[in-house]
C-alpha cells in the first residue's frame, strides 16, 4: 500500500456538481503582493501559486488557482469540506503526488524557483516546505529527542548541530519546558496537544521556509487548540505559515490573510478582517455568515 | 406481579425451549474446548512419560552410535544439526521474505507485478513441505550442486522455501499496519524514500515482523519430510553445511521404526527436546506480539 | 552539501536540486527489492517447470489420465496408477475436516464469546501450543498411544455399524484412514481455530449488541448475527486447514498403513500422495520411471493444494472485503 493520505481522502470526495458555473477569476480584494519582489525576510519566503491544478485520476480537485502567500504572514485557507483546500496545500510541498494516480499542473514559486521545475528534487522541496498534519503523528519507535532530530538525520545535517537545533525547535514549539526532563521517553506518552507541538518542533528543526498546517487542531481539545494558535502567532516570525482550517473562528483568530475556496476554485482572497466582515463575493458572504458549508 | 401487564410481558424470561437451546449450545462449546485440549495434554503427557528417562547428560553430549548391540548414544548431532539447518534457512529466508514484503507494501502497490507476486506467494504458502523437499532433491542433490550428495545446506534450502512465503505474508501484514501518516510525516520532513522505508516504516513494523519470522522458524523447525532426502540422516556431528547433516525430526523418524526400546525411548527424548525448542520460539513470538499490542505502538 | 540544498536562491541561483549520487540509494532499494520479487517469481516458475519436466516420463508411459485415475500402484511390475493415493489423500483430509472444523469453530466461539476474561489469554496460548507440536511427534504419539487405545472402539463400531456406508465388517487394522484423519484433525485444529477467531473478532460490536438488545439469548446472537457474518471467513479458514491436511506427510506416513490399495472402509489401510513420496523415495532413486512417478505424485499434490488454497484465499478475501479489514493470520499460518 502506498502512503494513504488519510487526511486528504475526504477532500477527494467528488463534490463537483457545480454544473455550469463560470470559471470565476478570484476577486483579489487587497494587494496579494503578487508582484512584489522577494523580501529579504527573516520570516520565511513568499509562496506564489500560478495556474495550479490538482488531479486525482481524472477528477480535478483544484482548478487553476492563482494566489500568493506573503512572507512572514499567516494565511488561512477556509472552505467547506471537499473544496480542495487540503489538496491545494499538499501541492505546495508536493505531497499530493504521493497518492496513486494523483498529479498537479501549474507552478508553485518560492521566491523565483518553481517547485515543479525540471531540475527540482522533490526531497529538497519538502525540506524547504515543512508540514504539520491533521492528527499528531510522532514516530512511535523514536524518543522525543529523536523525533525532533529525525528530519535532521534524514537530511544529513552535521552531527554537531543536531543538539542545538533540537533544543531550539522544541523551544520554538513551546514544548521545551514540558519535555526537557524526558527527552529520551517515547513521544506517544505525551498528550494530544503536546504530540502536535512535537510534530511542529519536528517540522521546524529542519528550518523550512514555509510551514503548511493541515487542520492541525481538528483532533485537539480547546485548551490544546488555543496553545497551538498562540504558537502560530509566534512562529510567523520564523516562517511563512499556510493553515488549512474548517473552523472560521480559528482563521479569524490566527490569520493575517484568508483565502476562501469552493469546489476547487479560489473564490476570494483578502485580509482576514475584510473577508469576514465585508466580503466582495456573494458566495464568500454566504459561507462566512454560516448559510452553507 | 400481574400477568398480562406490559411490563411483565417485556421482562418475561425467554421461553424454556429457547433457554434450553442456549444452555445446550453453551455446554457444547465448553465441551468442544475441553475436547480440543485433550490431545494436547495427552501428547505432552505421553511424550514426557516416555522420553523423560532418556534425558541425561549423555543424551545431549553424545552422537548416535548406530551399533546393533550395546549403547545407542544420544542425539547431540541431531540437536546441533537442527540448529544449523534451521538457523541457516532463517538467515536466508527471513531477509528475503522481509524484502519481498517491503516491495509489496512500499513500492509495488496495486501494480500488476505486485499482484502477481502476492498471488504466487500465496500459492507458495500452500505448497506441501514434502514437495519443496522433492524439488530441492531434484535440483540440488541429483543436480550435484556442490558435489552430488546430501548436505545440510540443501536441507536449509528446502526449509527456506517453506519459510519464505510465511515470512513474506506476515511481514506484509505488519507493514500494512504502519499508519500512512507516519510515511507522510517522514516524507514531509524531506526524507528520501529509502530512509522513510528503512528508518521509519521498518522499525515501526519490527515487532510484527519478528513475531511472524519466529513463527515461521518454529514451523520449519518441526518439519521432517523435506529433510529426509535433502540433508538426510547421519550419525556424527558436523559443523560443515556441505556435509550430510542429522536433524531432530529425522532422527525421531528413524529411531521410531526400530524395534529397540532404547531407540524408541531416545526418539521420545528427542521429541521432548524438539517440542521444547519450538515452544520456546513460539512463546517468545507471542510475548513480543502481546507486548507490542499492549503498548499500542502499531 | 545536502544541508545547503534547500536554501532557495541563497545566492541568486535557485538550488532545489540534488546531486544524482544522492538519489542512488533510492534507486538501489527500489530496483533491488523489485528484482528480488521477480526472482522469487522466477524461482516458483522454475519449481513448477522442473516438477513437470521430471514427471514427464511416467505421464508418457501411463498417460496423464490413467496415472491419476488408474487403481493400480504396483512398483514391482512398474505400473503406476495413483488413484489409491489420491483417494487416500482425499479421504483422510475429508475426515480431518469433519472432525476438526466443528471443534475448531466451537473453540473459537468459546474463546471470543463465552470464555471468562481471565481464562481467555492462557487458553488461547494453550490452543496455539497445539500448533507447536511437530508433526512427527503427533505421528509417534498416534502410533504408540492412539492406535492401541482406539482399536477396541473402532472394532466395536465396525462390528455394530457394519451396515453403514464406508464401514465394513472384519478385523480393524491398527493404522488406517480413520486414525490418520483423526491425527490430521488435531493438527489442523489450531490453524482453523486461530483464523476463525480473527474472523469472529471482526463482527461489529453493534451487530452483536443489537441482537442482545432484542432479547436474544447468547446462542441466538451467535447463530443469527455472528455465524452468517463470519461464515465465509470460516470456510476460508477450513480450506487453509484442508490444504495443510492434504500436504501433511510424516504423521500420516506413520499411521496410514502404507497400503497402495483402495480401502473399502474408513478403517481400511491406505496410502496418501505425500506418504508414498516419503516412503518410496530412497528405493526409487535408481529407477527412473518410479522416481518420475513419485515426482508426478508431488505434482498432483501441488495441484490439489493449489486448488484448495485458491478457493480458501477467495473465500477469505471476500470476507475481508465484507468486513473491510485484513485478517492478519490468513497468511501467517
Amino acid at each position: 500500500m502506498n502512503p494513504q493520505p488519510t487526511d486528504a481522502t475526504g477532500e477527494a470526495a467528488p463534490e463537483t456538481t457545480t454544473g455550469g458555473r463560470p470559471q470565476n477569476v478570484p476577486v483579489v480584494t487587497e494587494d496579494g503582493a503578487a508582484g512584489t519582489p522577494n523580501r529579504p525576510a527573516p520570516g520565511g519566503r513568499q509562496v506564489a501559486l500560478s495556474d495550479l491544478s490538482a488531479y486525482y485520476g481524472d477528477h480535478r480537485a483544484v482548478k487553476e488557482v492563482n494566489v500568493s502567500f506573503s512572507a512572514g504572514e499567516v494565511t488561512a485557507i477556509i472552505g467547506p469540506s471537499g473544496c480542495g483546500k487540503s489538496t491545494m496545500v499538499r501541492c505546495i510541498n508536493r505531497m499530493h503526488e504521493e497518492i496513486d494516480g494523483a498529479r498537479a499542473e501549474g507552478q508553485v514559486l518560492i521566491g523565483e524557483t518553481d517547485l515543479y521545475g525540471p531540475d527540482v528534487d522533490v526531497v529538497a522541496v519538502r525540506r524547504a516546505v515543512g508540514m504539520v498534519f491533521q492528527r499528531p503523528n510522532p514516530f512511535p519507535t523514536m524518543s522525543i529527542y529523536d523525533n525532533v532530530a529525525a528530519g535532521l538525520r534524514f537530511t544529513g545535517a552535521p552531527r554537531s548541530e543536531i543538539d542545538a537545533r533540537v533544543t531550539d525547535a522544541l523551544k520554538a514549539a513551546g514544548l521545551w519546558e514540558e519535555v526537557k526532563d524526558r527527552l529520551d521517553k517515547h513521544g506517544s506518552g505525551l498528550s494530544g496537544g503536546q504530540q502536535q507541538r512535537l510534530c511542529i518542533a519536528r517540522a521546524l528543526a529542519v528550518e523550512p521556509e514555509v510551514l503548511l498546517m493541515d487542520e492541525p487542531c481538528s483532533a485537539l481539545d480547546p485548551v490544546a487548540t488555543l496553545k497551538i494558535e498562540e504558537l502560530i502567532g509566534e512562529l510567523k516570525e520564523r516562517v511563512t505559515i499556510v493553515i488549512v482550517t474548517h473552523n472560521m473562528q480559528q482563521a479569524a483568530r490566527v490569520a493575517d490573510t484568508t483565502v476562501f475556496m469552493l469546489d476547487g476554485e479560489l473564490v476570494e482572497v483578502g485580509s482576514t478582517h475584510k473577508l469576514f466582515t465585508t466580503p466582495e463575493d456573494e458566495r464568500t458572504e454566504r459561507y462566512v455568515s454560516g448559510k452553507f458549508g | 406481579m400481574e400477568s398480562g401487564s406490559l411490563a411483565t410481558e417485556l421482562l418475561r424470561p425467554p421461553s424454556p425451549r429457547r433457554r434450553r437451546t442456549d444452555k445446550a449450545m453453551r455446554a457444547l462449546m465448553w465441551t468442544a474446548t475441553f475436547i480440543a485440549l485433550v490431545p494436547l495434554v495427552l501428547v505432552l503427557y505421553y511424550t514426557l512419560k516416555k522420553g523423560i528417562g532418556a534425558l541425561d547428560w549423555e543424551f545431549f553430549s553424545t552422537d548416535p552410535t548406530g551399533s546393533f548391540l550395546g549403547t545407542q548414544g544420544g542425539v547431540k548431532s541431531a540437536i546441533l544439526g537442527t540448529l544449523e539447518i534451521v538457523g541457516f534457512a532463517a538467515v536466508v529466508a527471513v531477509p528475503l521474505g522481509i524484502g519481498v514484503a517491503l516491495y509489496l507494501t512500499e513500492y509495488g502497490g496495486r501494480g500488476r507485478l505486485a499482484q502477481a507476486v502476492r498471488f504466487f506467494v500465496d500459492v507458495m504458502t500452500g505448497v506441501p513441505s514434502i514437495v519443496f523437499g522433492l524439488f530441492i532433491y531434484l535440483v540440488l542433490v541429483l543436480g550435484g550442486t556442490g558435489g552430488s550428495t546430501f548436505a545440510g545446506w540443501k536441507g536449509s534450502a528446502a526449509l527456506a522455501l517453506l519459510m519464505l512465503p510465511i515470512v513474506t505474508r506476515s511481514s506484509e501484514v505488519a507493514l500494512q499496519l504502519v499508519p500512512g501518516s507516519l510515511r507522510e510525516a517522514a516524507l514531509a520532513l524531506g526524507a528520501p524514500r529509502w530512509k522513510v522505508v528503512l528508518r521509519v516504516v521498518l522499525p515501526t513494523a519490527a515487532s510484527g515482523i519478528v513475531t511472524g519470522s519466529l513463527l515461521a522458524i518454529a514451523r520449519a523447525a518441526g518439519e521432517t519430510a523435506p529433510l529426509l532426502f535433502t540433508s538426510t540422516i547421519v550419525k556424527g556431528t558436523t559443523f560443515d553445511l556441505n556435509e550430510p547433516m542429522n536433524s531432530l525430526p529425522a532422527q525421531i523418524f528413524q529411531d521410531l521404526k526400530q524395534p529397540n526400546d532404547e531407540l524408541v525411548q531416545r526418539a521420545w527424548g528427542a521429541a521432548i527436546t524438539l517440542i521444547a525448542m519450538i515452544l520456546t520460539l513460539t512463546l517468545v513470538a507471542k510475548l513480543i506480539q502481546r507486548r507490542s499490542r499492549g503498548k499500542g505502538a502499531t | 552539501m545536502e544541508a545547503a540544498t534547500h536554501q532557495v536562491s541563497s545566492g541568486g541561483r535557485p538550488r532545489l536540486g540534488r546531486s544524482p549520487a544522492s538519489r542512488l540509494p533510492d534507486r538501489a532499494l527500489r530496483y533491488g527489492l523489485t528484482a528480488l520479487s521477480v526472482a522469487v517469481l522466477a524461482l516458483l516458475a522454475y519449481f513448477f517447470v522442473k516438477l513437470a519436466v521430471e514427471s514427464r516420463l511416467v505421464f508418457e508411459e501411463e498417460g496423464v489420465l490413467s496415472y491419476v485415475f488408474a487403481n493400480n500402484w504396483n512398483v514391482a511390475d512398474s505400473i503406476y496408477g495413483a488413484l489409491p493415493l489420491v483417494v487416500g489423500t482425499l479421504i483422510t483430509s475429508a475426515l480431518a475436516l469433519l472432525f476438526g472444523v466443528p471443534v475448531a469453530v466451537a473453540v473459537a466461539l468459546f474463546l471470543t464469546e463465552l470464555c471468562p476474561r481471565k481464562l481467555r489469554g492462557s487458553l488461547t496460548i494453550v490452543v496455539d501450543l497445539l500448533a507447536a507440536v511437530p508433526s512427527v511427534v503427533y505421528g509417534l504419539w498416534a502410533f504408540y498411544f492412539l492406535i492401541p487405545k482406539l482399536k477396541p472402539v473402532e472394532q466395536w463400531f465396525a462390528d455394530t455399524f457394519h451396515f453403514l456406508p464406508f464401514v465394513a465388517i472384519g478385523s480393524v487394522p491398527g493404522p488406517n484412514y480413520f486414525i490418520a484423519g483423526l491425527v490430521l484433525a488435531i493438527m489442523l485444529l489450531p490453524i482453523v481455530c486461530a483464523i476463525s477467531r480473527e474472523v469472529l473478532a471482526t463482527v461489529p460490536a453493534n451487530l452483536k449488541e443489537a441482537s442482545l438488545g432484542l432479547g436474544m439469548t447468547r446462542w441466538e446472537m451467535i447463530r443469527i448475527s455472528m455465524l452468517p457474518y463470519a461464515r465465509r471467513g470460516i470456510v476460508g479458514a477450513s480450506m487453509l486447514g484442508l490444504g495443510r491436511a492434504i500436504g501433511e506427510t510424516i504423521a500420516v506416513t506413520i499411521v496410514i498403513g502404507d497400503s497402495p490399495t483402495l480401502g473399502h472402509s474408513i478403517f481400511g489401510q491406505g496410502y496418501t500422495l505425500a506418504a508414498v513420496i516419503a516412503n518410496e523415495f530412497n528405493e526409487a532413486a535408481a529407477n527412473p520411471l518410479h522416481k518420475s512417478a513419485l515426482i508426478a505424485a508431488g505434482l498432483v499434490l501441488f495441484v490439489l493444494t493449489l486448488l484448495v488454497n485458491s478457493i480458501a484465499r477467495f473465500a477469505v478475501m471476500r470476507s475481508e472485503r465484507q468486513s473491510g479489514r485484513p485478517i492478519a493470520g490468513g497468511g501467517g499460518l
